[in-house]
């Protein structure tokens, strides 16, 4: 057996190799040679982060123990690489378009900067992967427990101790090194670049042992297949839901996970890498699987029962003689903690330092940030400090758990816990109503769902009772963490995923759908929802106020002075300036922040930039933006115009309706007021002449009769008035009923002469032409009539010739017949011919009985007859036309 | 005491009580039945008293009013309107106008002679 020195000096000498990996790899990014460092190829490799010390050594225990249910590890990511491609894609667009730093980053960006999830994400975070830190501790430590004959137990938490205390110091040698995580500089290639060659070492080393049982123990591929068959392995039972729940856990985790994320989207250099890693990274996992099956069954054959299988790895080349192979193994291994822990240490810290560490620190100092201090070793510092914070957890959590459950299930419960980020991520990437309520509600919900039913009962060790497991907390035994709602008898993890995502999703769905996104919200909703649509022009600052000067300054504190200083060059250099002071116009401010955000995360950026502008909220302009960007706001704007349209159209109508109804008020008024007239002088008169011969004592006999005479006149002028009122209201309602008998037109004209002229002192001479009205027609024949005789009537009373003269002319045409009556007197004058068929129309100062209703009267029974009557322009005297058809048909 | 009115109305019915109310109450009555010349008339004749129809054909008796009261002889001539439209508004804006009385028809004889004795009683003290 190798002595424990050599193991340290094994590993130190590794850890040296990488160090001289990453400084070659600095060197040739320095000068402008590390092309083949940006290959797809390194982006693949770089993604096999996600095979930890928990894959190595933990995927041929879970052979052993559960057959081949350890592939949907692998089956997972590769769904999501092969089946989901394009949504990675999003992710990475989205990713260089808004200088996201972490998933908690995203989260917080999507959701309107919301500093609170990215608190809420980074906790999650923290709280999942500390076992999963836990567990590369462990592996280490057991794997050197494997080669080191002394004390195991006293050996144990030392190696922990050492193992995190060294890969802490790794990890702040390596993530901390420049600060803007995003930037591509050298600290980024060196770290990606590590993480490539610890793929191959482990890749290489599982596939040396894989070789050596199949080739070495076994006798080649037939025997092998031989001994799989007869072994257990092959007739494992199969959990379909496990199997699902494990697959669908593995995928979410593969894209969720702070270190994947880090490598997949933050480290991600170009998208078309991604068009080799869809068919590569699957090539490596099947790579990566090949042998577990294998060294399964043959340590389960060749080992003494009651080994453990997670070290199968190692304790069969071991058994088998092999130091140097076992040792190649060992490396493996360790390659796979410390590229897990590097990675995840500098994911998680960056979000701990972000979006914790910062925004405190930022609130504590209060004026801003542009005031002093130095933001750029603030920010270092933190970084360094949450690093081994992180570290600390997981060497305290290791220590607290006693190593004692088995890799696979720590693994899958953070699994589990990281996979309820999944709702608010994949919402955020397609729904644009998905609201910062909606994904912190849901995240709470999911966290606390998964705690209860997973986290703490699996690995709480004492936080739950057994007595709350078995009964339920109070004795309530729906709330049994194992049974949610009396669902009993599901595999635990199958469980608690079904119910922490359900409910996740479903308050994620109900409060997004009840709440509102406010305009922050709605902007970048829009912007991650249609990233490739406008990726190139991100959301603006507008209308700013801002001194460079002050954000030279601010910059500088958190880069370095020549990087700042750099980047001042080329906001100049776009706007056509040299020097390094660019104006602060919109584009250079959002230049700026994107620049920051890589630095500090997008909310602090934003919010530092926000302080120098002058506005720390959103301003109308922006506003506005958010306006012209979303569709559902442009819908609904549309929908208030229309409405509003409508409403003025209504308004107008009412307006118009007012009017008439005005207008037909005021006609009422000035016809009550002519009919008040008409009446009263009458009675004047009346009233008048009988008061006289009341109370005139010796009246005269002849004043007596004049007077009885001028009563009796004035009260026929009333009943007169009255009639023809009554006539023209029965017209005018429609009312009227009409009494349509076939006759003659001649012998109607003749009785209203007759009529007209009865009574008459100095009669009109009426002159017709024989036989012209002699035609046959069918109307009503005395409402005719009494046209006629109204026309003849005042013809009589209004002709002022000395020998008074009215010619009536009749001729056809067609099926209208046309009467003209023209007199020989002074006729109407031409400006009162419009009104002589209004209502109380009087032309003359001789009102000689009439109340002026007269042609209204007949106006309305022509039109009713289907004919007209109209003043005859082109005469001398007084002329009236009457048009009547031969036939009126109702 | 010989008293002079001048009648403008043209409701020939009307003119033919008041002349024979007021001819008997020793009053020497001239009529008019046109609002076109009203004014001219009221100038030729210069009467004691104007008893004056609003709704007259050629002139309103608005019109009629409005233009005496502009002429300072006539500024203070005791003016008595008739209307046979029973509408408020005529009565406020006779009153603007500067009628002495306004009365509505029909009236009764009585009211009319003390109407008249009214304002001429007023004039003899003005």
């Amino acid at each position: 057996m190798a002595s424990f020195n050599t193991l340290v000096l094994v590993c130190l000498g590794y850890v040296m190799l990488l160090f001289i990996v990453a400084f070659v790899a600095d060197r040739l990014a320095a000068t402008g040679g590390d092309r083949w460092l940006r290959s797809p190829l390194i982006y693949t490799l770089s993604l096999s982060i996600y095979c930890t010390a928990w894959t190595f050594y933990g995927a041929v225990g879970y052979a052993a123990r559960s057959g081949l249910e350890f592939v949907t590890i692998y089956l997972g990511p590769t769904l999501v690489m092969i089946g989901w491609w394009w949504g990675v894609r999003k992710l990475i667009r989205i990713g260089r378009s808004q200088r996201i730093t972490s998933i908690a980053d995203l989260i917080s960006a999507r959701y309107g900067k919301s500093n609170l999830l990215a608190v809420g994400v980074t906790v999650l975070s923290v709280i999942a992967i500390t076992p999963y830190i836990a567990l590369q501790l462990q592996s280490i430590t057991l794997s050197f427990a494997v080669f080191s004959d002394g004390d195991e137990l006293t050996n144990r938490d030392t190696t922990a101790f050492w193992a995190a205390s060294g890969l802490a110091a790794f990890a702040i040698l390596f993530g901390t090194r420049n600060l803007d995580a995003n930037e591509r500089h050298q600290g980024v290639v060196t770290v990606v670049t590590a993480v490539a060659l610890e793929a191959v070492v482990k890749l290489v080393a599982l596939l040396a042992v894989g070789i050596f049982v199949v080739w070495g123990v076994a006798g080649g591929v037939p025997d092998m297949l031989e001994r799989i068959d007869a072994s257990d392995i092959g007739r494992w039972q199969t959990d379909r839901s496990r199997w699902a729940t494990i697959m669908f856990l593995a995928a979410a985790a593969f894209i969720c996970l702070p270190r994947m994320f880090q490598v997949m989207v933050v480290e991600n250099d170009d998208e078309r890498h991604l068009q080799t890693a869809g068919w590569a990274f699957p090539l490596y996992l099947a790579a990566m699987s090949l042998f577990v099956v294998p060294i399964a069954v043959i340590g389960l054959d060749t080992l003494p029962e009651g080994s453990n299988p997670d070290l199968f790895v190692l304790t069969v080349p071991l058994s088998e003689g092999r130091e140097g192979l076992a040792m190649f193994s060992f490396l493996g291994g360790f390659s796979s903690a410390t590229s897990m822990v590097i990675v995840a240490a500098m994911a998680l810290s960056t979000m701990v330092s972000n979006h914790i560490v910062m925004p405190i620190w930022l609130s504590l100092r209060g004026d801003g940030a542009s005031v002093s201090g130095d933001v750029r070793s603030i920010v270092i510092f933190s970084r360094r400090l949450a690093i081994a914070g992180i570290m600390a957890l997981g060497y305290t959590y290791f220590r607290a758990s006693g190593g004692g459950a088995a890799l696979a299930a720590i693994g899958l419960i953070a699994f589990a816990g990281i996979a309820q980020v999944l709702p608010a991520l994949v919402g955020g990437l397609y729904w644009r109503g998905a609201t910062r309520s909606g994904a912190a509600a849901g995240l709470l919900v999911g966290f606390l769902v998964w705690a209860y039913t997973l986290l703490l009962p699996e690995t709480g060790s004492g936080i739950l009772t057994a007595g709350v497991l078995e009964h339920g907390p109070l004795g309530l035994s729906w709330l049994r963490p194992h049974a949610l709602f009396g669902i009993e008898g599901l595999d635990p993890i199958v469980h608690s995923v079904a119910w922490s995502l359900f409910l996740n999703t479903a308050v994620f769905c109900i409060i997004s759908v009840s709440t509102f996104p406010g305009p922050l919200e709605r902007l970048q909703g829009a912007q991650f929802v249609n990233v490739f649509e406008h990726s190139a022009a991100p959301k603006e600052w507008a209308g700013s106020y801002a001194q460079t000067e002050d954000l030279m300054i601010m910059t500088q504190r958190i880069m370095e002075a020549e990087q700042a200083r750099a980047l001042f060059r080329q906001g100049a250099g776009q706007q056509g300036q040299s020097g390094e002071m660019p104006e602060p116009t919109p584009a250079f401010l959002e230049f700026l922040e994107r620049a920051l955000s890589g630095s500090v995360g997008a909310a602090t950026a934003h919010a530092m930039i926000g302080q120098i502008v002058g506005r720390s909220s959103v301003s109308v302009e922006d506003l506005l933006a958010v306006a012209d960007e979303s569709a559902e706001l442009m819908e609904y704007s549309s929908r208030l115009g229309a409405q509003s349209a409508e409403l003025s159209r209504t308004a107008r109508q009412l307006r118009e309706a007012n009017e008439m109804l005005t207008q037909i008020s005021e006609q009422k008024d000035a016809f009550l007021s002519q009919v008040s007239h008409e009446l009263r002088t009458p009675m004047t008169s009346i009233r008048a002449f009988s008061e006289l011969m009341r109370d005139t004592e010796a009246l005269s006999e002849a004043d007596q009769k004049r007077f009885a005479n001028i009563i009796h006149d004035e009260a026929r002028r009333l009943t007169r008035l009255l009639d023809d009122l009554l006539d023209l209201s029965v017209l005018e309602s429609g009312k009227v009923n009409l009494n349509l008998n076939a006759g003659n037109l001649s012998e109607v004209m003749d009785q209203a002469v007759v009529t007209a002229l009865t009574g008459s002192s100095n009669p009109i001479q009426v002159l017709r032409e024989p036989g012209s009205a002699d035609i046959g027609i069918h109307t009503d024949l005395d409402r005719l009539s009494q046209v006629f005789i109204n026309i003849i009537s005042n013809a009589q009373k209004y002709c002022d010739a000395e020998t008074p003269e009215l010619s009536i002319t009749t001729s056809r045409n067609g099926e209208q017949i046309v009467i003209d009556f023209v007199d020989n007197g002074s006729g109407i004058p031409p400006e009162a011919r419009a009104a002589v068929f209004e209502k109380f129309a009087r032309v003359s100062a001789d009102k000689a009985g009439g109340a002026g209703l007269g042609l209204a009267i007949c106006r309305e029974i022509l039109q009713r007859l289907g004919g007209d009557v109209s003043y005859l322009d082109g005469h001398e005297g007084g002329a009236f036309r009457v048009q009547l058809p031969l036939n009126t048909n109702l | 005491m010989n008293r002079h009115v001048l009648l403008v109305e043209d409701e020939p019915n009307i003119v033919e009580a008041i002349r024979f109310l007021l001819t008997r109450e020793g009053w020497t009555v001239d009529c008019h039945t046109d609002g076109t010349d009203a004014v001219e008339t009221v100038q030729a004749l210069r009467p004691d008293l104007l008893i004056l129809d609003l709704m007259l054909p050629g002139k309103s008796g608005l019109d009629i009013l409005r233009e005496l009261r502009g002429i300072s002889d006539f500024e203070h001539l005791p003016v008595l309107m008739l209307t046979a439209r029973g509408q408020s508004r005529d009565r406020d804006m006779a009153e603007r106008a500067g009628v002495s009385r306004f009365m509505t028809k029909p009236f009764s004889n009585i009211e009319v002679l003390t109407a008249v004795r009214d304002l001429v009683a007023l004039a003899g003290r003005a």
